[in-house]
């Protein structure tokens, strides 16, 4: 039998107050504040590099994304894919064992609404709060490079910024969903653990161990070994494995958005490549287009999180 | 369905794999009534208030709740009950006002409305003064308080409190109380649960007692004092001299004498055996140092009931009671 009225009943309700708590609490102050100084350190290191080696490139503003002096691996992006899990995480890691131990679950609960527009309104709260921090990001890394460079970016590399912007908006969701999925799991302290371990492990450790495995798995040919080239069939499984990252999801879409040149995102053999000009620049259209199953991938994984924190909210019991 | 009947319930059961945490319970409440939930910790009587409000899995049996079924209408149950959790809690970084706001607004009043109610339910506990407190400075009886204020700003046709007066001060009760009755005067009615008997014996018209996931015993507390304590009287007594409870519980009418300290005799008697208990002391030439009789209340009742259940009268006793 169906239940009575809405699930999303109180939906706009919930999401406001959460984002009115999170956009006046210290946690995001603190974060934010982390977050700009890292932009401006990066773009600056980015512009000197720029101003140094470029001659004429017609992407040049995705270049502040990417490039930093040379010798440091501290590009804008590397700092974004560790940072934004972070923030999530930290948004993320209380926001439904704070409601057991502030006693307010049973309490908000009783009031006409379902539990669905509770779960709901925090990951949107949370996620619009994001949202807006990295708009915040976004805004100031393009004004200081026009300040630095001092050259406008080009209508398409806006296009690419802002679809950069948004995928990185989806990534931020699929660590939000996973923080959220364990703040329904466990206590805070205990949540908060566990995502850092996990963020440790896909980030750091994982990307190593899939070449391991990948290796056990399919041994590497010697043959292709001696010529110092990779086994075509230990690279995709290593790739394969690798995507179960969302990180490597990340990274993988920004490189096809912001290097318009990118072509492939795995290895393809030399005969794919045939008639290919290379270095030629793809239309923003083609770059999305590469960069389309990470996207849905990392989509996919979000809503599986959520899904997954919702059947568990739904059947908890509202006494601790 | 009657209107005067509020909340009905029929062998409602709650499961939790195999354990049983509330067996076939049966019972109603009516309008304009406050009704108690009273027993141990552990007893079912949380269990029993989820399930009024949904927030529960239904295992078993049939339960009405203003005509709606909580399991299938929650929200039309849940707009017209307000709900004060044990140990209820607040977003201790808003301030008391912001918290009744954001629930005003979970219940859809419009603007004006709300802050009209808002103000009136704060007024009605007493915590004008600190509607623009933060709540995190609160002490227990403030937040019980602004619990009631935020179901009186509701509206609510039935008030459901869980163990609304633990851990108060006597003060913090008694002003508790006060507002319970006001409910009652309004209308509204009260069904509320609590492991502290003497209090609460002076608000509830009717009291359920809970023993085990069952009700054990149901009626007024004057139905369950006849009940229980057989209609009889309670005489305490202290007085020395040897021999003296056999000598007492030879006069005729007495049931029984159990010692309850040094010098201290407790007679369970059909009528009041004061004059014939401080006879019997004085003519063993002791010295009696106290005598009273007992009123019925629910301490009494509550401990005779779970100090006597083992025996094999008690189980009729409760048949009957089911029976009324």
């Amino acid at each position: 039998m169906r239940r009575e009225g809405s699930a999303f009943q109180g939906l706009g309700v919930v999401t406001l107050k959460e984002l009115a708590d999170h956009l006046t609490s210290i946690r995001l102050f603190v974060l934010e504040l982390l977050v700009m100084v890292i932009a401006l350190v990066t773009v600056y290191l980015a512009t000197e590099q720029i101003r140094e080696t470029t001659a004429e490139d017609p992407f040049l503003f995705l270049k502040l994304f990417t490039t930093t002096r040379e010798q440091s691996p501290f590009s804008f992006l590397f700092f974004l894919s560790f940072l934004v899990p972070l923030m999530a995480i930290g948004l993320g890691f209380d926001s439904v064992n704070s409601e057991y131990n502030q006693r307010t679950l049973s309490r908000i609960l009783s009031q006409p609404i379902y539990r669905d527009a509770l779960l709901f309104g925090k990951f949107l709260g949370a996620l619009v709060t994001l949202a807006i921090a990295l708009i915040v990001l976004w805004l100031s890394v393009i004004g200081l490079g026009l300040l630095f460079i001092g050259i406008p970016p080009g209508g398409e590399e806006v296009a690419r910024i802002f679809v950069f912007l948004l995928v990185t908006i989806v990534y931020a969701g699929v660590w939000l969903a996973l923080a959220l999925l364990l703040s329904i799991l466990f206590r805070s302290a205990t949540a908060a653990l566990t995502c850092l371990g996990l963020w440790l492990f896909l980030y750091v450790i994982w990307p190593m161990l899939a070449g391991q495995i990948a290796q056990i798995i399919v041994p590497p040919d010697p043959r292709y070994t001696a010529l110092g080239l990779q086994t075509p069939g230990t690279a995709v499984l290593e790739q394969i494995l690798s995507r179960l990252s969302p990180s490597t999801l990340f990274g993988e879409v920004v490189v096809a958005l912001l290097d318009p040149t990118t072509r492939s995102l795995g290895p393809i053999y030399l005969s794919q490549m045939q008639g290919a000009v290379l270095g030629a620049p793809l239309p923003i259209a083609e770059s999305m287009l590469i960069a389309w199953p990470q996207t849905v991938g990392m989509v996919a994984t979000a809503i599986l999180l959520f899904v997954i924190g919702y059947v568990i909210f739904q059947r908890q019991e509202v006494r601790a | 369905m009657s209107g005067d009947i509020v909340i009905e319930a029929h062998g409602l059961t709650k499961t939790y794999g195999r354990a049983t945490a509330v067996d076939h319970i049966s019972f109603s409440v009516e309008r304009g009534e406050v009704f108690g939930l009273l027993g141990p910790n552990g007893a079912g009587k949380t269990t029993t208030i989820l399930m009024l409000l949904g927030l529960t899995e239904i295992s078993g049996g049939d339960v009405r709740v203003l005509g709606f079924n909580p399991a299938r209408e929650p929200l039309s149950v849940k707009r017209r009950v307000g709900y004060l959790p044990d140990t209820v809690g607040f977003y201790d970084q808003l301030t008391a006002a912001d918290n009744l706001r954001y629930t005003a607004r979970l219940i859809g009043f419009k603007a004006i409305d709300r802050e009209k109610r808002i103000a009136a339910a704060l007024d009605q506990v007493g915590l004008s003064d600190f509607a623009d407190k933060g709540v995190g400075t609160f002490s227990r009886g403030m937040r019980q308080r602004l619990g009631l204020a935020e179901i009186l700003m509701k509206g609510a046709q039935i008030a459901i409190l869980d163990e609304p007066t633990s851990g108060l001060d006597p003060h913090a009760t008694s002003e508790l109380l006060a507002i319970i009755r006001g409910f009652k005067a309004e209308g509204v009615s009260v069904l509320l649960s609590s492991h502290l008997l003497e209090r609460v014996q002076s608000v509830c018209d009717r009291v359920a007692l809970f023993s085990g996931g069952r009700i054990a015993l149901m009626g007024t507390v004057a139905e369950l004092g006849r009940a229980v304590l057989g209609g009889g009287f309670v005489v305490d007594i202290e007085a020395e001299g040897a021999g003296l409870a056999e000598r007492l519980a030879l006069i005729p009418g007495v049931s029984g004498v159990e010692k309850t300290g040094i010098a201290k005799l407790r007679l369970h008697a059909d009528r009041d055996v004061r004059p014939e208990a401080a006879a019997e002391v004085v003519a063993m030439q002791g010295r009696l140092k106290y005598l009273g009789v007992q009123e019925p209340n629910l301490d009494a009742i509550y401990t005779r009931y779970f100090a006597t259940r083992p025996d094999e009268e008690m189980p009729m006793k409760e048949g009957t009671l089911h029976a009324a």
